[in-house]
């Protein structure tokens, strides 16, 4: 329990970069939410990490709600893919565009 | 002074092979999640991910959420990714190859490195925001995670957590709403709507069993 916190802050950083780069480059709906779920877990790693460093129980707390929140923004934003799967069977971002016309 | 630097070396050693294993699984399966073509490929690299991130809580005592984060991420929303992956059929035409905007792939890896390299720019000129860069904190001490949690969840962000209740149960009536088929009134219709928001009922069950 000895290594230091900076540690965890670049491996969370690294994490979160990789959350946005996949969800920049991909164009599948759901890869972009996994990778959207990659951030939020990088964004817990470092409210874990900040908690262990302060000594601070609070920031253990908020990663309890932020999974809460993960939780139920996963099933609003799939409910909403299958919706839009329903009507254009597509699940590709770049074909999703008919708002755009 | 030798032998003090090698004590404190044992005892960092252990520490450090959990965190490069943890940090290993973490930035394989991200990049997993990001490089696969198969979703259902990316699903399960995400499930090496967030193993990885409860290795880490393990490591910096958060025994709590690493259980949490098992149990909700591994345990129900990759299910729920799977499940929709399987109900829409597997597409394979999201091909890395094709760019409808021109150079917008290595714009995107260009900007997400620079963002990363500034972002730690930034902690390493704040010292990480606490401090020296060696500063560890102190522990809660052993086995007292979930009490700590516990009470902290329950007397100042009791307010909070009611809210979450409340957000829950909107989510799986919207989830219900969404996922119907409107006009429709057979049974097969009513399938996809009932199973994302009978798994997050049982999320909620599994929630507020552990707490």
């Amino acid at each position: 329990m000895s290594l230091p916190g900076s540690w965890y802050l670049i491996l969370s950083a690294v994490l979160f970069g990789i959350g946005a780069l996949g969800l920049l480059i991909r164009r599948n709906v759901l890869i972009m939410f996994m990778c959207l779920e990659l951030m939020l877990n990088a964004a817990n790693l470092s409210f874990v990490t900040f908690s262990r460093m302060l000594g601070d129980i609070a920031g253990q707390s908020a990663v309890f709600f932020v999974l809460v929140v993960a939780a139920a923004e996963v099933v609003v934003g799939l409910g909403i893919v299958v919706a839009i799967f329903r009507r254009r069977s597509t699940a590709v971002a770049d074909d999703i565009s008919g708002m755009r016309n | 002074m030798t032998g003090l630097l090698v004590a404190a070396m044992a005892r960092t050693i252990p520490d450090t092979a959990v965190f490069v294993a943890g940090a290993l699984m973490i930035l394989a399966g991200g990049i997993g999640v990001i490089a696969c073509k198969n979703p259902v490929h990316s699903a399960l690299a995400m499930v090496l991910t967030l193993f990885g991130v409860a290795v880490e809580f393990v490591e910096q005592q958060a025994e709590f959420l690493a259980a949490v984060q098992i149990i909700v991420y591994a345990g129900a929303i990759v299910v729920l990714f799977l499940f929709v992956i399987m109900f829409l059929g597997v597409d394979q035409r999201d091909d890395v190859h094709d760019e409808p905007l021109v150079a917008q792939r290595p714009l995107a890896v260009l900007l997400v490195v620079l963002a990363v390299i500034s972002i730690i720019a930034l902690g390493v000129e704040a010292h990480w925001a606490v401090g020296p860069h060696h500063v560890t904190g102190k522990t809660f001490g052993p086995y007292q995670n979930v009490g700590e949690v516990g009470r902290s969840v329950f007397t100042t962000y009791l307010f909070a957590f009611e809210a979450t209740a409340a957000l829950l149960i909107i989510a799986v009536v919207g989830a219900v709403v969404l996922a119907r088929r409107s006009g429709a009134s057979t049974s097969d219709a009513a399938l996809p709507a009932a199973s994302p928001s009978s798994t997050t009922a049982d999320e909620t069950a599994d929630e507020e069993v552990a707490s």
